[in-house]
């Protein structure tokens, strides 16, 4: 059984077993617009808990991608490297970014669950 | 800022009901895009027609027996050879030879009307007030509303209003009614494209975007495609690629001087520009194209092949009919030959580009079939 969690910077998290998959939210790309770049970080690479894991850039302007919880980068999504609008069709699906081996689980306790997202993203206007 | 603060052009409630996203944008509240999004409207614009308001910018009347004399002192430009109905882009100077403005200039009936852009239009109501001198009574016609509609479909669709405007010259005006209502049609636009700009009463901007809006090829276009269309056409954004410390020789705005103002001078700054004219100036204005898909944003640092600094980006993303990264920058004189690499410092890594030949996409301005 998989565990999905959300960030307040709009980035989602399933854990499924010891890995992550790791994504922004539906509500992240309506906001960005037409994805059109995406750089993801190499495999093997150590991310933190709320630092830069990857960068999407939207026609207008370019945003991070936080990692929302720590762990090594154990394989990384070349289907929207090569086509970004994937980002846009599909962003809790299709669209992930990056695969986690998690350093603490624990540390998705402090994240948002479904509901709470959803409550979040409301009182944004 | 305090969206309170912020004005709305006459289209504002049309935006709303076609669902744009509504930004702050010199001191407007501005469409960015519409449900579309940017990219949609972008490809539209080439491919059909895009409307446009941009009824932001600033519209002028200068009045005066010897408006276009005064204008040349303040532009390089050719304004007293001007034609009836005819414009012109043109710069406004400083003393040093810096850029304050750039504009279009048209000789109407007895005055000259002007269209600024939006972030100058204050400053400059009170610049060329100041330097124009009592003999020219400057107005800024806030009153008046703008529509660019902008593609290769744009003069069959006027024409079914206005028949005949389809052979109007590139960079001319002419006073017509669409609709029943009275308008200044202009065959210029800032995309690249074939289009015109239809300067209005307020009051009837709403009645014609709709009308126009209902042709089949018309899609409304917000201004982050004006923005993508602008910097494929490889035209320059004031406030970001010409500014009060870019001359138009460094800006590759040479053009502008008219053959008439080289020899004469006249104008503020002659001095330096002239001698820039002759000489060449120490950095130019170029085209760049990033060798890797990242896009370099305005401010990335452009260094040489040895990290050495060469200039900035000044405008930058993503070109969507090019398909791939796209940028305009200054360099130093000895790297804007066409090919030249350069280095473009993008989240700390140095990325390969090289300079281009400016526009990234062929414009598609009218041109009067040969007779």
């Amino acid at each position: 059984m998989s565990i999905l969690r959300f960030t307040k910077d709009h980035e989602w998290i399933r854990l499924d077993g010891d890995i992550a998959v790791v994504g922004i939210t539906d509500y992240a790309q309506s906001q960005l617009g037409d994805v059109v770049y995406v750089e993801l970080p190499e495999i093997g690479r150590r991310v933190e808990k709320g630092k830069e894991a990857a960068v999407v850039e939207s026609v207008k302007a370019a945003s991070e991608v936080y990692a929302p919880v720590s762990g090594e980068v154990v394989e990384t999504n070349a289907a929207i490297a090569a086509e970004p609008a994937k980002v846009n069709a599909d962003a809790e699906g299709e669209g992930w970014f990056i695969k986690l081996k998690l350093a603490d689980p624990k540390e998705l306790d402090g994240l948002l669950d479904e509901a709470a997202y959803k409550r979040f993203v409301e009182g944004q206007g | 800022m305090d969206p309170a603060a912020l004005e709305r052009t006459p289209l504002y409630p049309l935006h709303l009901r076609l669902g744009a996203k509504m930004v702050p944008f010199a001191g407007y509240e501005m469409p960015v895009n519409y449900p579309a999004g940017i990219l949609a409207e972008h490809l539209h614009t080439r491919a059909k027609a895009g409307l446009f308001d941009v009824s932001h910018m600033g519209q002028m009347r200068l009045a005066g027996s010897a408006a276009d004399r005064a204008l040349e002192s303040l532009v390089p430009g050719d304004v007293i050879g001007l034609a009836p109905a005819r414009m012109r882009y043109t710069l406004l100077l400083d003393a040093a030879g810096g850029i304050l403005d750039d504009l279009i200039v048209t000789r109407a009936p007895d005055e000259l009307r002007l269209v600024v852009n939006a972030a100058r239009k204050h400053a400059d109501l009170a610049d060329l007030r100041e330097r124009l001198g009592i003999g020219v009574a400057v107005e800024l016609l806030d009153d008046r509303a703008l529509i660019a509609l902008q593609g290769p479909a744009a003069a069959a669709v006027l024409g079914r209003f206005l028949p005949g405007i389809g052979s109007l010259s590139f960079m001319s005006a002419r006073e017509a009614s669409l609709a029943g209502r009275r308008a200044i049609f202009s065959r210029c636009g800032y995309t690249g494209e074939d289009g015109f700009e239809i300067s209005l009463a307020a009051k009837d901007a709403e009645a014609v975007a709709e009308r126009l809006l209902a042709e089949p090829e018309v899609m409304p276009v917000g201004l982050g495609a004006r923005d993508t269309l602008r910097l494929e056409a490889g035209l320059c954004l004031w406030g970001h690629d010409i500014d009060e410390t870019t001359t138009p020789i460094e800006a590759d705005l040479a053009w502008t001087i008219a053959k008439r103002r080289r020899a004469e001078g006249g104008f503020p700054g002659a001095a330096k520009i002239l001698r820039q004219l002759s000489e060449g100036a120490g950095r130019k204005r170029v085209g760049i194209r990033p060798d890797e898909r990242a896009p370099a944003r305005e401010e990335t640092p452009i260094v040489d092949a040895a990290g050495r600094p060469l200039g900035r980006v000044t405008s930058g993303g993503f070109g969507p009919s090019v398909g791939g990264p796209i940028a305009m920058g200054y360099v130093e004189a000895g790297h804007a030959a066409e090919g030249s690499p350069l280095g473009l410092f993008v989240r700390g890594a140095r990325r390969p580009a090289h300079v281009v030949r400016l526009p990234f996409v062929a414009t598609r301005y009218y041109r009067a079939p040969a007779s």
